[in-house]
């Protein structure tokens, strides 16, 4: 089980969170505006890199807030987490 | 040593009972420079694509790169569980495709891949799963496919270590059974396509790791760059499970697809206790026994993506907690060992097998937590598609484009796992 230090409440395990998947995934402003291909791409394509992951979690069973974490999908070790907003290193 | 692979019978048998060492039973091949067909990947779906080019579709000029061994990926560490009884008909028609090859696999390879029908017995603990699996038997039926709904008292019939009891943490409202469902060995199933393809002269490279997609100026794949040098392909297959996205990359192609890690155990050995597979979709519990006497038990999937080819702990437990609490008898066995392999999961459940952006490039991945049972109707109808270009019929609605036109082949309600 992880042990993932959420910015506001410090280092919780992994069962009290939940996963969001990669983060930074910008929703096109206007859906009906772009092509299939283009909202295809927006709602399925990801990057699922070997290595370094910019990834949303959320304390479900905690505070319940979002946040931002860089983790390392080999070693599965985090390097750091981000309250939203703040700049990921 | 091209043709036939020198064939196994009961003499042979006897004959190296009795002292005469086994021979090499594929060829350990060097990379040449170029191959009318490269597959990166040497799984089972990898290994079945290149034996099916070879044998039905008159391509011989075969190389099969994995980074590691052959048949050290998914197919060496999943629980080998094997049916047919999908929902949707694009779904049936390739998994009973798979399905009637495995019938007559041993025989067609000359090599023993363990094919047993045994029985799959998918359990339902709730409302819910009643309504969904009595769903699949109808759909079923109109599809030609055999499965049947079967109440508690006939699951138990058909399963005795069941416990069905009032008192089940996890009540059995009913099951589906699939007779022609069941189980094979995994690594004769990759070992079987290996001797078979290796002996129609398709080289099978181990230890290269390809490390890049070689492409023409007008954007063609005509290669790959491998940790044992550059080779050239007129078509390159890509069958890498798991580490598809990571490949695809390579050839700048973004794909649907998330990589995680999938669990699973085996007891000590014991004599025949489990006659049949269960399947628990609800409560991630999957288990069988193998002709060893273990217990092979599956797990689910950690939350978030990984390489790690590990999981948590807690993933296992729970799944160990399930199979204790359905099969009382079972809580005294010891569990030996516990692996984990990293399935890619498409948004819909459903693989993808055909085309590229890429021209030259094709993918078939997406195969999740249940590529297993799909190997051999897998590896036929990718061959097919790689020989004409063309994707073959049963594979033409798994295109990688559905996730732009919206034609998705949704496996994933009932209870989001297709084991
Ligand atoms: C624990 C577990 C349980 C499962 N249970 C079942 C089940 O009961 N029933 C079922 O139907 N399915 C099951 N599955 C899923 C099934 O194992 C897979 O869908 C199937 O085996 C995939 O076969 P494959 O040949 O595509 O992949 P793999 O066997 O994983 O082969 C892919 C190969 O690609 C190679 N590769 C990767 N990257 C590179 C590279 N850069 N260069 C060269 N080679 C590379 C890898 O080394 C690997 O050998 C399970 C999976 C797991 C992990
Ligand atoms: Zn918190």
């Amino acid at each position: 089980m992880l042990r993932i230090p959420c910015p506001w409440c410090g280092p919780r395990p992994e069962n009290e969170f939940r996963y969001g998947g990669q983060a930074g995934v910008i929703r096109p402003a206007d859906p009906a505006a772009v092509s299939d291909a283009a909202w295809g791409a927006y709602l399925h394509l990801r990057d699922n890199p070997k290595g370094r992951h910019v990834e949303r979690w959320r304390h479900l069973h905690g505070c319940g807030r979002f946040f931002t974490c860089v983790r390392d999908t080999v070693t599965d070790r985090i390097a750091s987490t981000h309250k939203p907003g703040e700049a990921v290193a | 040593m091209t043709g036939e692979a020198a064939r196994f019978s009961f003499l042979s048998l006897l004959r190296h009972g009795a002292g005469k060492t086994w021979a090499r039973q594929w060829r350990d091949a060097q990379p040449k420079a170029s191959y009318d067909v490269v597959i990166v990947g040497a799984g089972g779906h990898g290994l079945a694509t290149a034996y099916y080019l070879a044998k039905e579709f008159g391509i011989r000029d075969i190389a099969v790169l994995d980074k590691g061994w052959l048949g050290g990926g998914n197919t060496g560490r999943n629980t080998t569980i094997i049916r047919s009884n999908y929902l949707q008909p694009e779904s049936a028609a390739l998994y009973e495709h798979a399905l009637k090859l495995w019938e007559n696999l041993s025989r067609e390879l000359n090599y023993n891949t363990m094919y047993s029908a045994r029985g799959v017995l998918m359990l339902a603990h709730n409302h819910h799963d009643v309504q969904v699996f009595k769903r699949h038997v109808h759909a079923n039926r109109l599809q030609g496919i055999d499965n049947e709904w079967l109440t508690p008292a006939q699951a138990k019939a058909f399963c005795p270590p069941l416990h069905i009891g009032p008192d089940a943490r996890y009540p059995v409202l009913g099951a589906a059974l699939q007779r022609r469902g069941g189980v094979a060995r995994h690594d004769a199933v990759a070992w079987g396509y290996a001797r078979a393809a290796s002996a129609m002269g398709v080289d099978i490279i181990q230890n290269c790791a390809v490390t890049g997609i070689v492409r023409d100026a007008a954007g063609a794949a005509v290669g790959v760059e491998t940790t044992r040098g550059p080779i050239g392909a007129a078509r390159i297959g890509v069958a890498a499970a798991g580490h598809t996205s990571v490949l695809m990359a390579m050839a700048g192609v973004r794909m649907p697809l998330e990589s995680f890690s999938l669990q699973a155990l085996v007891s000590e050995p014991v004599k025949p206790v489990m006659p049949c597979v269960v399947m628990s979709n609800t409560v991630h519990a999957y288990i069988s026994q193998s002709d060893k006497g273990e217990l092979v038990i599956g797990a689910g999937t950690d939350a978030y993506t990984s390489y790690s080819q590990a999981g948590g702990l807690h993933i296992a437990c729970e799944t160990l907690e399930a199979i204790c609490e359905m099969f009382p008898r079972f809580r005294r066995l010891r569990m030996l060992r516990n692996w984990g392999g990293i399935v890619d999961t498409t948004p819909d459940r459903s693989p993808i097998i055909g085309l590229t952006p890429v021209p030259g490039l094709f993918v078939n991945c997406g195969w999740g937590t249940g590529g297993f049972k799909a190997t051999p109707g897998s590896g036929h109808i990718f061959a097919a598609t790689l020989a004409s270009g063309q994707p073959h019929p049963i594979a033409a609605p798994f295109s990688l484009d559905r996730f732009a036109t919206g034609r998705m082949i949704d496996e994933a309600a009932a209870a989001a796992v297709a084991h």
